[in-house]
């Protein structure tokens, strides 16, 4: 306790909530409001209806969110295979090494996404890998980007492991593959799980290379929400946003619920 | 060591082509002459002025907003302050333009704010007209950014010693002093590793300037983005994007040698 008074609490309760509140939870509050509103032109929005629901669910928005949840998936689990793999072979390395690999998986983080978008078009658009115009690029460009997250957390989780199990798996004569399979991964699980959460709800938000990227034929949802706001439908578009928020929220729920269930064993 | 060579093919390889593109101009051949182009461009000067000050004022915001609201949460908790703690959390995986997008609502020229301005002056327009300008983006930074700031430094309060805090208060410091004497030493690691974060993000934020669509705020990653898909001139797009990159590899690296001297 820092502050003792009662006066004092409630001011600095007061000057917080003043604080958090229009900052925080409004913005989320206004689009969800907005997502049932035809019409803002006063304090409160106006027109209550379900219209923006109905066609955020339907058509081209709908699409995009298959199209969202594809390509997160996809690149989701391509990160963490590439991640966990280098995690793991980071480990095994030496110092020096460890460094090296650390340096390069986490140079997409530092690297504007705009600039990876750019940088896969050019190397893409041209021989000996074709890739520009279709779905594959927006995918890889994805997996890109989220791999450094995958590798980060596996690899911080493996420092915290304790090498005695392994040790005696080893000491029992298991081979490396079997240590690697029946103690490693297990142990491992739930960190991965978080980390499958973190690059989902990452690839799912991503716009700055996807508007690079895309194709017409495979437009996620956050580029989705950039043209009906830029078309001037701002109610269909924080429809959609709603959306997309929803479906992250419940991936990272379900993600969450695995975890708890991976720890108890 | 499969995955660094799919890395370095998906990632590296595209980069080395990035930098090869920025030095060939239209005409063909290797030469400075697009880096020369461009750098004369007062445009591209104008960008990168912006960029600077946008993603230094929203760093130094978000240390200041994140500083305070973190103390509050770790130390005069109050009911409650536990879940939005968690809220912080998904916060955080939500994408960035989801702030524009909502504060167009409220800032907006028909929005709450402006609404209600109206509604009780009577006046034409509302007072709110600043979301298109850069202050609109800085606040959008400052409001989706302070979070990483707070989850650093919620953890780092989380370590202190509270009997040093009950200590110094019998001793008869007050507030003011503790957080100086005690608290701020303990959490600088993780302010200086959770601003220059924010800094390397706010340099390479797109999404909220592009949805603040404002022709007045140009910064390096809009700038690609525009050179690029809406003019087609992929040399210059290239040059910009190489001049981004060395700015924000560099102080990813000051950020790398920061944090792992302070541990954090």
């Amino acid at each position: 306790m820092l502050v003792h008074s009662r006066k004092g609490k409630w001011t600095l309760w007061t000057l917080f909530l003043v604080l958090f509140v229009p900052l925080f939870a409004l913005p989320l509050l206004v689009i969800v409001a907005a997502s049932f509103a035809t019409n803002w032109s006063g304090a409160f929005p106006s027109g209550p209806t379900f219209e923006n629901y109905a066609s955020a669910t339907r058509g081209e928005s709908l699409r995009a969110l298959t199209t969202s949840l594809v390509t997160a998936l996809v690149a989701s689990l391509l990160a963490l295979l590439v991640g966990s793999w280098a995690a793991l072979a980071a480990h095994a390395l030496s110092k020096k090494g460890k460094r090296l690999l650390d340096t390069l998986f986490m140079l997409p983080v530092a690297v504007p996404s705009v600039v990876v978008g750019l940088a896969v078009l050019v190397a893409f658009s041209q021989p000996p890998f074709l890739l520009n115009g279709t779905r594959w690029i927006v995918i890889l460009a994805h997996a890109i980007l989220v791999t450094a997250f995958a590798y980060q957390s596996v690899s911080a989780a493996i420092v915290r492991l304790d090498p005695a199990y392994e040790q005696a798996a080893a000491s029992l004569g298991a081979r490396p593959s079997y240590v690697l399979w029946r103690v490693k991964l297990p142990l491992l699980l739930p960190s991965l799980n978080a980390a499958a959460g973190l690059c989902f709800a990452l690839s799912m938000g991503e716009l700055s290379a996807t508007m690079m990227l895309y194709p017409p034929d495979w437009m996620p949802l956050p580029v989705r929400i950039f043209t009906a706001t830029d078309r001037g439908s701002l109610f269909t578009g924080s429809a959609v946003a709603v959306v997309l928020m929803g479906a992250t929220l419940l991936v990272l729920l379900a993600v969450s619920r695995v975890r708890t269930r991976a720890s108890y064993r | 060591m499969p995955p660094v060579l799919g890395l370095a093919l998906v990632f590296l390889y595209p980069l080395v082509l990035l930098v090869q593109q920025s030095f060939t101009p239209l005409e063909g051949g290797t030469s400075v002459q697009p880096y020369v182009d461009v750098f004369a461009d007062p445009a591209f000067r104008e960008a990168l002025g912006t960029t600077v000050w946008l993603a230094v004022g929203a760093t130094v915001g978000c240390l200041v907003l994140g500083f305070v609201l973190a103390l509050v949460i770790a130390f005069v908790p109050f009911p409650g302050a536990k879940a939005v703690a968690r809220f912080v959390d998904v916060f955080l995986s939500f994408p960035s333009f989801l702030i524009t997008l909502a504060l167009l609502f409220v800032y907006g020229t028909v929005g709450m704010a402006n609404g209600m301005w109206t509604d009780v002056t009577g006046a034409a327009s509302g007072p709110f007209q600043f979301l298109t300008t850069p202050w609109g983006v800085l606040l959008a930074e400052i409001t989706y950014f302070t979070p990483f700031v707070m989850r650093p430094l919620l953890a780092a309060f989380s370590q202190i010693d509270t009997a040093q805090i009950e200590a110094a208060s019998s001793l008869g410091a007050k507030a003011p002093r503790i957080v100086r004497q005690i608290i701020l030493p303990e959490a600088l690691p993780a302010l200086a590793a959770g601003g220059s974060l924010v800094l390397i993000m706010c340099l390479n934020e797109f999404g909220i300037v592009l949805f603040t669509g404002a022709k007045g705020v140009t910064t390096l990653p809009m700038l690609v983005y525009s050179k690029a898909i809406l003019e087609s001139d992929w040399t210059a797009a290239c040059v910009v994007a190489v001049v981004n990159v060395v700015i924000s590899v560099s102080l990813y690296g000051l950020y790398r040698v920061v944090s792992r001297r302070v541990g954090a």
